[in-house]
């Protein structure tokens, strides 16, 4: 292992759990957004209830979201120092504008949206989870325009071996982005919202928290019978894209080696870097070309266009790619039948359908990590797609122990920070919202000197001696 | 005709710095003396304090970070391979005592684990801050456009006596926003603390003043020759004379004053470091012309930041204002 591999390592370590909070965060700002601007409307105290309670959830996942998102800038120059000095003067001003637009959004509002219910009167309250939420949505925003351009760069020149733009427009809005942008963004707002479904269904199961878990379940059921076939439909317009701009990566997701027309799709199959075919393959003929060209006979490039050191890993990008969609079906099947409960007036009272929903919880989180290793592994070799190897970016002054100490230092560090939250959140869901009838008869259990935390005070006397075990 | 930037950018990043270190140095300060206050009452009071606001003044360490990837690449380029360890040491410090905000109150969690997380993560993150400080003033070897020496390289006793300096002086800036924020017991606590660590952060000034320019002939030539003596005298008698007033403002018991001297401190020996390296971006070879990102670059980040820098200011204050006046324990988004 050298100092390239284990930075490579070591980025993906730190940004696969890193994804996962804005996966949910974004999702969820938008949820309390909606909520809390419900609430300022109808004052209903129901919807009041329901967002403190995910305002608690959402407290915590952004912590941990802000605390591991700090730490990927300065990846860039600690092991990517080749590649910022490189690139920056293309794609700096895109992370310095993430900065500006979203994180100082988020951060003043969030302490408002956390902190300032007492405070602050309603609409201000509701302002600030929009803005909170707006922020979310702007990061997104630039950070894929960064990761676009790497993809599929566009409006830059190359002087000395270093880039420059030559028009900003063109170096934001590159062919990818749009597909890219949309396609994750609503990936996002999935994800969060068959968490929704989950926790609903969970609690409709125990009966408990009824009036909140069929808003819960309503809400979210709603919202995915729209979302998960549209995002289909994105998800097939990014491919169309990305056969035309980084046709390798398409090839790889299919296991296609050689081109052909009428190409099948394949189902199964053990793709062999070295020996250059698949083992063990199930396809389905034709609708290959089918869904990746629109036509029954399209043809489509195979690996061997390119030259061995020029492709991608093939099988990390062929299975990723198959666990998305895979998941994409499931989610379509938790909806349709949904639906169907829905008509006959049976949503809230099918056992079996709410233990399925609430199984769900993770599906997004995979898809996304699926999807985002699809398109990641599927751009390499290349940094910058084409034009950058990765081997090309790396910092030159480090060895492989620098890396493999700090790497090691990232993943016990990390392991504890997330297994740490992730227990948290989910005693945070056992204990569920405060119950309507007594909403202040925790108050007096509560020692007095805690102004923050969203896992005290009312919680204290509902936590079980049993749960009480397992936190780190 | 292209209006020249640089020093504008120089500005403006400077001021994201100075921000970063005045703000997420008091709530830094606050987690660190967290460690030597034993009351489990007052150690929830001290993190009330900062709690609605810690997320925000970290957002100023990005803007520091990102806007040198963006302005200045080449310095970044150059120096975080060259405090590789520090940063890595930094950036574990700043999760674990982000997260013990949160965790510390979990129901059933080890409270004790995350309080030494926050105390420790403080106390360690700002000790690295400070070894990137020393390295920043001892300059930086590079080859062609990268950094040529070894990520050890930090290990040097200039750097890890600037860390000490920086512990000093965060947790002088938290307690005198402790005792602006608390009241009785506590209060006192913190007055006492900040008197020791008054002392304590002067020490450091005269120690870094005496030896920056004793190692480094240019340091010396920038403050000793004339006529810049002069003009960059009122430095070192504005730090003595801010020193005195925060000492006398604490025992008159002023309130607000102390903090804002402990500012001031820091302002001073901000704007003394900006003297000694100015021009150079990454010393002693990389100015900060070198390594500015290109014109086209500059002007599209520039339109945005003259609209959004101000509205940024205006919603922070509003944020502050929202939390002014001592700290409460009942405005939790549990109640």
């Amino acid at each position: 292992m050298d100092a390239l591999l284990l930075s490579r390592i070591q980025f993906a370590w730190l940004i696969a759990f890193h994804i996962l909070l804005p996966a949910f965060t974004v999702g969820l700002s938008c949820y309390i957004a909606t909520l809390e601007v419900r609430y300022w409307i109808t004052g209903n105290d129901v919807v009041r209830r329901l967002s403190a309670y995910w305002i608690k959830i959402f407290a915590i996942s952004f912590g941990m979201g802000v605390v591991s998102g700090i730490v990927m800038p300065f990846q860039f120059g600690t092991n990517w120092s080749r590649f910022s000095d490189g690139a920056s003067n293309v794609i700096g001003s895109l992370l310095a504008y993430e900065v500006l637009t979203a994180f100082y959004l988020e951060a003043a509002f969030l302490g408002v949206l956390l902190f300032g219910r007492k405070l602050v009167p309603q609409w201000a309250h509701a302002m600030s989870a929009v803005m909170v939420a707006l922020g979310t949505v702007l990061s997104s925003f630039w950070i894929l325009a960064v990761n676009s351009w790497m993809q599929t760069p566009a409006g830059y020149e190359v002087i000395d071996g270093r880039f420059f733009p030559t028009s900003m427009f063109e170096v934001i809005f590159t062919p990818s982005f749009p597909y890219r942008l949309v396609h994750t963004v609503s990936a996002f707002l999935v994800t969060t919202a068959f968490v929704i479904l989950s926790v609903g269904a969970y609690y409709l199961r125990q009966g408990r928290a009824l009036a909140e878990s069929r808003i819960m379940v309503r809400m979210s059921l709603v919202f995915l019978t729209v979302m998960v076939p549209l995002q289909v439909i994105v998800g097939d317009l990014h491919g169309l894209n990305t056969l035309k701009y980084q046709p390798v990566k398409v090839a790889a997701m299919e296991g296609l080696w050689e081109t052909q027309r009428g190409v099948p799709a394949s189902i199964f199959a053990l793709p062999d870097q070295e020996a250059e075919k698949n083992h063990f393959e199930i396809a389905i003929p034709k609708l290959g070309s089918l869904y990746l060209t629109h036509e029954l006979d399209g043809e489509v490039k195979g690996l061997k266009e390119w030259p061995k050191e020029d492709r991608p890993p093939v099988a990390i990008v062929y299975f990723a790619f198959r666990i998305m969609v895979g998941i994409a079906m499931i989610m379509l099947f938790v909806v349709i039948c949904g639906l169907l409960l829905w008509r006959r007036g049976k949503l809230f009272d099918s056992p079996w359908y709410l233990r399925l929903c609430t199984w769900t919880a993770p599906a997004g989180f995979i898809a996304v990590l699926a999807g985002w290793t699809t398109t990641e592994v599927g751009r390499q070799p290349w940094i910058i797609y084409g034009l950058m190897r990765t081997s090309e970016g790396v910092t030159p002054s480090l060895t492989a122990s620098d890396v493999a100490l700090s790497l090691s230092l990232y993943a016990v560090a990390y392991l504890i920070i997330f297994g740490g939250g992730y227990l948290l959140l989910r005693r945070l869901v056992r204990i569920g919202p405060t119950p309507a009838a007594e909403p202040q008869i925790a108050e007096t259990h509560a020692r007095p000197s805690r102004p923050l935390s969203a896992a005290t005070d009312t919680l204290d006397t509902a936590t079980s001696p049993a749960g009480a075990r397992d936190e780190s | 005709m292209n209006l020249d930037l640089v020093p504008l950018w120089a500005a403006i990043l400077s001021l994201a710095v100075l921000m970063y270190v005045l703000l997420d140095g008091f709530d830094l300060g606050v987690g660190i003396l967290f460690a030597l206050r034993r009351n489990e009452h007052d150690r929830d009071l001290m993190v009330g304090s900062v709690a609605p606001i810690w997320d925000f003044n970290e957002t100023w360490l990005i803007l520091g970070g990102g806007g040198l990837l963006a302005v200045f690449p080449l310095a970044f380029a150059v120096i975080m391979p060259a405090v590789y360890f520090p940063i890595l040491v930094m950036l574990l410090g700043l999760i674990f005592r982000g997260v013990a905000f949160e965790f510390r109150d979990a129901p059933g969690a080890k409270k004790s684990v995350w309080n030494a997380a926050f105390a420790y993560g403080s106390l360690v993150a700002t000790y690295a801050q400070g070894v990137v400080l020393g390295n920043f003033i001892m300059g930086f070897p590079v080859s062609g456009r990268a950094f040529s020496g070894t990520s050890w390289d930090w290990i040097a006793p200039f750097p890890l006596l600037t860390g000490l300096g920086l512990v000093v002086g965060y947790m002088l800036l938290g307690a005198t926003w402790l005792y602006m924020k608390t009241q009785g017991d506590l209060q006192q606590w913190a007055r006492d603390k900040a008197r020791w660590c008054l002392f304590g952060i002067l020490l450091f000034i005269v120690m870094i003043s005496v030896w920056t320019p004793l190692k480094d002939a240019r340091i010396a030539e920038r403050w000793f020759s004339m006529p810049n003596l002069f003009f960059f005298a009122p430095v070192p008698i504005l730090t003595a004379a801010i020193a005195w007033l925060l000492w006398d403002s604490l025992r008159r018991g002023r309130e607000v004053l102390p903090f804002l001297c402990a500012m001031g401190l820091f302002f001073l020996a901000y704007t003394g470091l900006i003297i000694s390296l100015w021009p150079y971006v990454a010393p002693p070879s990389i100015t900060l012309w070198d390594a500015a990102t290109a014109p086209i670059s500059q002007q599209f980040l520039i339109i945005g930041t003259m609209f959004l820098l101000p509205v940024i200011l205006l919603y922070v204050f509003w944020s502050y204002w929202v939390f002014r006046g001592k700290v409460r324990s009942d405005i939790g988004y549990h109640h």
